[in-house]
């Protein structure tokens, strides 16, 4: 029962409380650079989640065998190869949205998720655990990238996944299809979700302060 | 002149960090201090050169006369990091007191993607041996231009009174945003 519950635990905890991109600033550049539209986040967040499941499933097979010297080139090796079969196979399958993400395909190589967890989780857990952490915390950069370029979308565009969502008479604010516009909508998203956990925070604190008082009574 | 041009494009118009997006993680990370972020600027202006340089030399006399194009992605970055190695150990044995300016930063450079990204968009488009030098000095110099001003900023927002919830990096967005409109000003610009 313990068992499964740090298995759940090690799921969820990349999809908030050590979320990626809002708590863990990782992976900026694709992040703010593809999130032009909801659909891009959703294909930039699944390519990524692919390269992190598979990058972090081999490195842990094989964190017995690379030695301690030679381990972050032969992590990149092992990632570059992962994210080269993404990019072949989306220019195949999906040349139209390997089009869009243009040379941040290629980039995942040097997306700092893939080899912070490689180095901070995969390289010291079992496959199985090693395997559970990268589907969290590449969900999590999905489901954050999705928001985030729902959010622009909606505003810069007037659309939700190429659907007409807002008003005909609705102006759209082009800047926040701009890159200016990237950052001052992730700004604010770290402000909203900074702003949860500290009340979160205060919660458990007004509640911690409550049950002693109550004991002192 | 065209090579003039490439120089202002990369370094004001298409700014690699205010509006291509790459190499953000060091523009948030090491600009909280202005000598810090200089010293930044400056190394990876070196190893964009240094890089550019050599996959430059791969993709036209390895990979592209071969038929590897495919191998792109993992000869570029296994280039990038051996360099980055390389420069590490060319300034401890050189310059001491530049090695312990830089310190940590150094092998930073490596997971920076404005390096790897300066040299996927030299071969996509099919730049000279000069195009791809001149692209990362303009590079650099962006890169160093933006991290630099972010830095003189900060120093200064460390008096303001900024709302809890945005102290850190949500005000940084919002400054690099700011700042990302700023520089939209130079897209008139035509060369």
């Amino acid at each position: 029962m313990s068992k499964q519950m740090t298995i759940n635990a090690e799921f969820a905890k990349g999809l908030w409380e050590h979320n990626p991109v809002l708590r863990q600033l990782l992976g900026m550049c694709p992040t703010l650079a593809v999130t032009t539209s909801a659909i891009n986040g959703v294909g930039m967040g699944l390519a990524t989640t692919f390269v992190l499941t598979c990058a972090s499933l081999m490195i842990s097979l094989l964190r017995k065998l690379i030695p301690g010297q030679v381990r972050i080139a032969s992590f990149i090796v092992v990632i570059a190869t992962f994210v080269t079969i993404v990019d072949l196979t989306m220019k195949a399958q999906f040349p139209e949205m390997s089009k869009s993400l243009g040379a941040f395909i290629p980039l995942i190589v040097v997306n700092c998720i893939i080899l912070g967890r490689a180095e901070a989780f995969a390289s010291k857990n079992n496959p199985g655990r090693a395997i559970i952490d990268a589907l969290g915390m590449g969900l999590g950069f999905t489901a954050s990238l999705t928001t985030l370029g729902g959010i622009r979308e909606v505003l810069g565009n007037g659309t939700l996944f190429g659907v007409q969502v807002m008003p005909h008479q609705y102006v759209p604010w082009i800047v926040m299809i701009l890159p200016a516009g990237a950052f001052l909508t992730l700004g604010l998203m770290l402000g909203i979700y900074n702003k949860f956990n500290h009340r979160h925070e205060e919660a458990a604190l007004r509640a911690a302060r409550l049950a002693a008082a109550a004991k002192g009574v | 002149m065209e090579l003039f041009g490439i120089f202002l494009t990369a370094a004001l118009i298409n700014n690699f960090v205010l509006s291509q997006f790459l190499g953000i993680c060091p523009f948030i990370g090491v600009s909280g201090k202005l000598s810090a972020a200089t010293s930044m600027g400056m190394a990876t202006t070196f190893v964009l050169v240094m890089a550019a340089m050599v996959t430059f030399l791969i993709q036209q006399y390895i990979l592209a006369p071969l038929g590897l194009d495919f191998l792109q992605t993992v000869s570029f970055i296994l280039v990038i990091a051996s360099l980055v190695q390389f420069v590490e150990m060319v300034i401890k044995k050189v310059s001491k007191p530049l090695y312990r300016s830089l310190g940590i930063y150094l092998p930073l450079i490596t997971t920076n993607c404005a390096i790897m990204g300066l040299c996927l968009f030299a071969a996509m488009r099919h730049y000279s041996f000069f195009q791809s030098l001149v692209f990362a000095l303009g590079a650099g110099v962006g890169f160093t231009l933006a991290i630099v001003l972010m830095a003189g900023i900060r120093e200064e927002l460390e008096l303001a009174d900024i709302p809890r919830s945005l102290r850190g990096a949500g005000i940084t967005m919002v400054v690099a945003g700011t700042l990302a409109l700023g520089f939209m000003g130079f897209a008139g610009m035509k060369f």
